[in-house]
This record gives structure tokens, C-alpha cells and sequence, in this order.
């Protein structure tokens, strides 16, 4: 196999709080993400899963360097992006681009469409206006809309088309990577299914990478080839995703199967054994941060950090049970 | 099963706006029932009317709406003709509704104890000790570690899912026999809204509560509901029994949803319903739904299909139906 196109490793981001007075002292710091480790293969999507403020967007974040990373590194097809400046930078950012939530918060609703998608292009080349036109014509098709459509304002499409819009803005220079920040989040079930399908396509025809951000494990295991399930800014358990749903190890990756709702009424529901909230990431448990919550919690969990362990081929799982 | 409590027969409630030109049938002829203690989702995207159905029952719609037809049956009594003041006596006593975001149902500026209290103050008309002990036994109904000590607190110290947790206990204050939930658990985190779900399910199991789950997630109604209402552009299309619908369902906008569901653990490639929903104000002839129906005939651009019955407690409305009925109909009598 060739070399992964992201390769992020012992990822960690800390925030500082401080006390909002004058003197700006700090207090503390929020441990967003703290060892985060996994890769992107090309042409293949990584699904991200986890609840709010488990990490998920602090790490899209990072990777889109919109953050510096505390420790850790991020390769892109090799190369450290962190050391990146000048030339090589503007080619990182031409070939990683991202899709957020809510498309009504990512389109300018001064711009027409036209001007939105080749915003990235006339910043990262040098194409002339009729150049530029015909390169927006032609990711238009790629995400099945009219070139004609690139005259109007986003305020005269529904969210499903927006976020086409979005993805063709996004594919617009030579992407490689896009990272999907819960992008049918925002969606109708009927037009939700319609953007995964154009996804899935894209990827087919492109051979472009996805991180798929989303807290709906149905929807990620559908478009991924492999998840990674994060849990208070740790990566508990990286599996491919068809080997996750069948076997997941790490107790929080199974309360998120049984908590997953039923497709027909005739499945057999288990109850939810883990009880509580998601705790503060100001104040983490110490040891394993699930031990709160977890039924199967042992005194060691409340002390020592576990370490992932691969228990089969692709399959890392970070729990003292194994 | 018990006896239908709440009857809704053919409901229509329109907007109008710029004077009354532009009419929005929002809720366009629906009929459906709700029995003692049973749960039914009322399925459908945005914009088609299920949350316009919930406020016509509850008699909160906006200004501009207006319940223009048919009849509204709670325990008998037709709502549609009550005044503001009778619906009050109604509202939290007989009905009550938990909506979507716990943070614009709770005030900030009262405390948990006091929300909680009103309705059993005004319904029931609990004073005092007593009071305080049916405000501590419902937080801990609804599963608020030390309620005693919870209820001091205001929303702003609480979590999301504890915040719709009280919502739902200020919901329950008054002894209702109907609950509405209105996309309770959008907000939450997958764990939290599972615990939430279950939670619900106990307290209709301990007080026998009827509930109506708004959702558009088939998932929650797979999982919570009894029966099923599916609506499309402001008319129920079907509704039966959940596991009929699930097994054999009969309109082909039911299928395609069924069918738009991602799956856990399949790769098969989901169906998409091509097209938008469509605008109310300005819909497609006949069946709303033709333009973006797999199945669509001649007819169906021409003329509206009507409800028809194609089992026990089970109707649909679709020319699909209406052919096979009608089949089984000749063959029955011949």
C-alpha cells in the first residue's frame, strides 16, 4: 500500500482558561486532545465519532491548521505539516479543504455561487476569468448541479443544495482531503441520503480522502472504511468500520452501538448499562477518562492512563480489560 | 387497549398572510387517534407539519394560523371550540408538551423548584409542604441525583440532558394524560439521548401516559412507538402500526424513508428521494408527492388519491392502494 495520505501522531491540544480578569492569570487548561493517533489512507474515509466536546472539531481544527498542536505531529503524504511555510504551505492548504455543519453559516449570502467556489481558486492560482469560470462549471457537475446556477445567491437553494455548493467549493482546487465536520447533521433524512450517496461517488470518481466527523454511528460506519471513536480528547478504539460494529471491544464504543437506534422494530433492544453525563474536560477523571461511567470499571481504571493496544490486525482498543 | 383519548378528524390549520392572499395549508385535512397509554410518532421532514398539528392540539399556534376545519376530540370534549381560558384548565393538566430545546422551555430566571411547582400549583392546587414533596418526588422521577438539593439550582447550572430531563418532569407536575414531545431528543448526545428515551418509556410504563413523539428520526419511532403517522406537505400519507409500516409499507414516500435510513452495519448504497419537499403554499396537482414518487402514474398529476384502509388499523393514501384494494375487492366478490 502507498503512503497514507494523514498520518497524525500522540496528537495533543491544551487550552489555557484563565480568569478573565486583568491580570490574565491561568487557571488551568482544558485538555481538548491528548494522544490522538491514526492515518488516512488514499482514497478512503476515516470516521471520526464521539459525543460534544470529546475532541472530534478540536482535531479537524489542528489538521486544518487552524490550531497549532501542543505536541504531536500531523503528516500529510509524508511531510510534517507543522515546519510547512511559504509555497509548500499554500499547497497544503489547496490540497486539504473541509465541509462544515451548517451551510447556512459557511456561504457567504453576499456571494453568488460562482464567487463562492472560486474564492480558494483565485487565491491558490493564477487561472483566468474564463478559466476560472469553466473550472467552477465543471465542479458544479461534479457535485450534479447546473453550471447555471453559479449567477445566483445561496439564499435561493435548500440546505441539501448548499451543502453541494459547499463540497464543490471545497473540491474546487486539487484536493486530496476534505474534512466533513458533520455535514448531514443539519439535513432532511430524505436529502441526508442523497448528499452521502454524492459523497460516496466523489470518492469513486476522485479518489479523494474523507475525515468524516459525526456522532451518528449508522452514518459514519455507512461511509467509512474505518472509524476511530474518541472519548474526552482520547482515541479509545480505531477499527475498521465493518469489524467495529461486530466486534466492538472497548465498553464505550459498545454503549454507542446499544445506544444506536434500531433500524426495525423487531430488533432486540439492550439497555444502556453506563449511567451519568459526559464529565467536564476542565476536570477529567483521572486514569482512564471513562471510568466514571464505565460498567466494567476496575481500580486500576481510576489510576492509570491505558495505554491502545492492537488486538487484531487494525484494530487498536485502549482498556485495561484487554 | 384502551379507548381512543384524543381524536383528531380531519384538522386543518392554514396560515394566512398579507391580509389573507397568500394561504399556507399547513395541516391540510389529517385525521389520526391516540389511545390510553399508547405511543404515536408522527413522521415527517421539515415543513410538513407536524409541529403546526401539535400546536393546533395544545391551542398555541402563532398569530397567523388558524384552525380553519374539523375537530379536535380530548376526552370527549372538541378543543377547537374551547376559549383561550378553558384552554388554559386544559394545558399541563390533560396535555402537556416538551419541546425541542430545553434552554427556551426553561426560564433562566426561575429557579428548577419553581417551574417545576407551577403546574402542580395551578392544576392541582398543592400548597406548601406538599408541594415541595411532588416537586422532589418528580425530579426524582426523572432521575435528578439529590433532588432536595437540585431544585434550588437554576437551568443555567444543569446540563443539556438534565435540562430536558426537568423540562420533562414540569411536564408530568400536573398529572397530564397526553404528552406531546416535540423532537425531544435532537439535542442531545447519542448516550444521553438513549437514557432519555428509556426514561420516558419507565414513566409511561409507572403512569400510563400517552405520548405523541414528533420526530424525523425512524430510528426513535422503531424504537419508542406504538403506532405511526407518516406526514408529507401537511397531509398523513400513512398510518398504521409501527411494525406493518416497517414490514410492508404501503406509500411509496414510507418506503423511500424506510429506505433513506442509513443502517448499521450495511454498505448497500441508501435511497434517495430525489428532488425537494415542496413549498405549501405552492403545491404539485393531485398527489403532493408525484414529482419526486419512483411510482408515479398518469393519475397521480391529475387527482388526489383519498385515504383508504388496507388493513386493520392501517390506512394509506395512494393510488397504489386504491388499485390493489379495488383488485381485492372484485376477486372478493367474484
Amino acid at each position: 500500500m502507498s503512503a497514507p495520505v494523514l498520518e497524525v501522531q500522540d496528537l495533543q491540544k491544551h487550552f489555557p482558561v484563565g480568569t478573565g480578569s486583568v491580570l490574565r492569570r491561568k487557571t488551568g487548561w482544558v485538555k481538548a486532545v491528548e494522544s490522538v493517533n491514526f492515518t488516512i489512507e488514499a482514497g478512503q474515509t476515516l470516521g471520526l465519532i464521539g459525543e460534544s466536546g470529546c475532541g472530534k472539531t478540536t482535531t479537524a481544527k489542528l489538521i486544518l491548521l487552524q490550531e497549532r498542536p501542543t505536541a504531536g505531529t500531523i503528516k500529510f503524504e509524508g511531510e510534517d505539516i507543522g515546519g510547512l511555510r511559504g509555497e509548500a504551505l499554500m499547497r497544503y492548504r489547496r490540497a486539504v479543504q473541509v465541509v462544515f455543519q451548517d451551510p447556512f453559516g459557511s456561504l457567504s449570502p453576499r456571494m453568488r455561487v460562482g464567487d463562492i467556489i472560486a474564492e480558494p481558486l483565485e487565491i491558490h492560482s493564477d487561472l483566468t476569468r474564463a478559466q476560472l469560470q469553466e473550472r467552477v462549471a465543471e465542479v458544479l457537475e461534479l457535485v450534479g448541479m447546473s453550471p447555471d446556477v453559479a449567477k445566483l445567491f445561496p439564499h435561493e437553494f435548500s440546505g441539501g443544495q448548499r451543502q453541494r455548493i459547499a463540497i464543490a467549493r471545497a473540491l474546487a482546487t486539487d484536493t486530496r482531503l476534505i474534512v466533513l465536520d458533520e455535514p448531514v447533521s443539519a439535513l432532511d433524512v430524505s436529502i441526508r441520503a442523497q448528499n452521502i450517496n454524492q459523497l460516496e461517488h466523489l470518492q469513486d470518481t476522485l479518489g479523494v480522502s474523507y475525515l468524516f466527523i459525526g456522532h451518528d454511528l449508522a452514518t459514519v460506519a455507512h461511509i467509512s472504511q474505518r472509524i476511530a471513536v474518541m472519548y474526552l480528547g482520547h482515541l479509545v478504539e480505531i477499527a475498521d468500520s465493518a469489524e467495529l460494529c461486530a466486534h466492538p471491544l472497548h465498553p464505550y464504543t459498545q454503549a454507542l452501538l446499544i445506544a444506536a437506534l434500531p433500524a426495525h422494530p423487531d430488533v432486540k433492544q439492550e439497555r444502556l448499562a453506563i449511567i451519568g453525563e459526559i464529565p467536564s474536560a476542565l476536570a477529567p477523571p483521572s486514569g482512564c477518562r471513562f471510568h466514571t461511567r464505565c460498567p466494567h470499571a476496575m481500580p486500576r481504571c481510576s489510576t492509570e492512563v491505558p495505554v491502545s493496544k492492537e488486538v487484531a490486525p487494525g484494530h487498536a482498543v485502549a482498556c485495561h480489560l484487554y | 387497549m384502551g379507548a381512543p383519548f384524543l381524536e383528531v378528524r380531519n384538522l386543518q390549520t392554514h396560515f394566512s398572510t398579507f391580509g389573507g392572499s397568500r394561504v399556507v395549508k399547513a395541516v391540510d385535512g389529517i385525521s389520526f387517534t391516540v389511545r390510553e397509554g399508547e405511543t404515536l410518532g408522527l413522521v415527517g421532514e421539515s415543513g410538513c407539519g407536524k409541529t403546526t398539528t401539535c400546536l393546533s392540539i395544545v391551542g398555541l399556534l402563532p398569530a397567523a394560523a388558524r384552525v380553519v376545519g374539523g375537530e379536535i376530540r380530548l376526552a370527549g370534549e372538541d378543543l377547537t371550540k374551547k376559549s383561550q381560558r378553558e384552554m388554559r384548565r386544559i394545558r399541563g393538566r390533560l396535555v402537556a408538551m416538551i419541546l425541542q430545546d430545553p434552554m427556551a422551555s426553561l426560564n433562566p430566571l426561575f429557579s428548577i423548584y419553581t417551574q417545576v411547582a407551577e403546574p402542580a400549583y395551578y392544576h392541582l392546587g398543592m400548597r406548601s409542604r406538599s408541594l415541595r414533596r411532588r416537586v422532589e418526588e418528580l425530579l426524582r422521577s426523572v432521575r435528578i441525583p439529590s433532588p432536595a438539593m437540585r431544585m434550588r439550582n437554576y437551568p443555567h447550572q444543569m446540563s443539556g440532558g438534565m435540562r430536558q430531563r426537568i423540562v420533562g418532569a414540569i411536564a408530568l407536575a400536573g398529572g397530564p394524560k397526553l404528552i406531546i414531545a416535540d423532537e425531544p431528543t435532537t439535542n442531545l448526545d447519542v448516550t444521553i439521548q438513549a437514557q432519555y428515551l428509556d426514561l420516558l418509556k419507565d414513566i409511561q410504563q409507572e403512569t400510563g401516559v400517552a405520548i405523541i413523539f414528533v420526530t424525523h428520526n425512524l430510528g426513535i419511532v422503531a424504537k419508542m412507538c406504538d403506532r405511526m403517522a407518516v406526514m408529507y406537505a401537511g397531509k398523513i400519507v400513512e398510518c398504521g402500526a409501527v411494525r406493518d409500516l416497517f414490514r410492508a409499507p404501503q406509500h411509496p414516500y414510507t418506503k423511500a424513508l424506510l429506505g433513506s435510513t442509513a443502517k448499521l452495519g450495511s454498505k448497500e448504497p441508501l435511497f434517495a428521494i430525489p428532488g425537494q419537499p415542496p413549498d405549501l403554499a405552492n403545491l404539485p396537482s393531485g398527489c403532493a408527492f408525484h414529482p419526486r414518487c419512483s411510482e408515479a402514474m398518469q393519475r397521480c398529476s391529475e387527482q388526489e388519491p383519498e385515504t383508504v384502509q388496507c388493513g386493520q388499523d392501517w390506512t394509506a393514501r395512494c393510488w397504489l392502494t386504491h388499485t390493489k384494494e379495488s383488485l381485492r375487492h372484485e376477486r372478493a366478490s367474484a
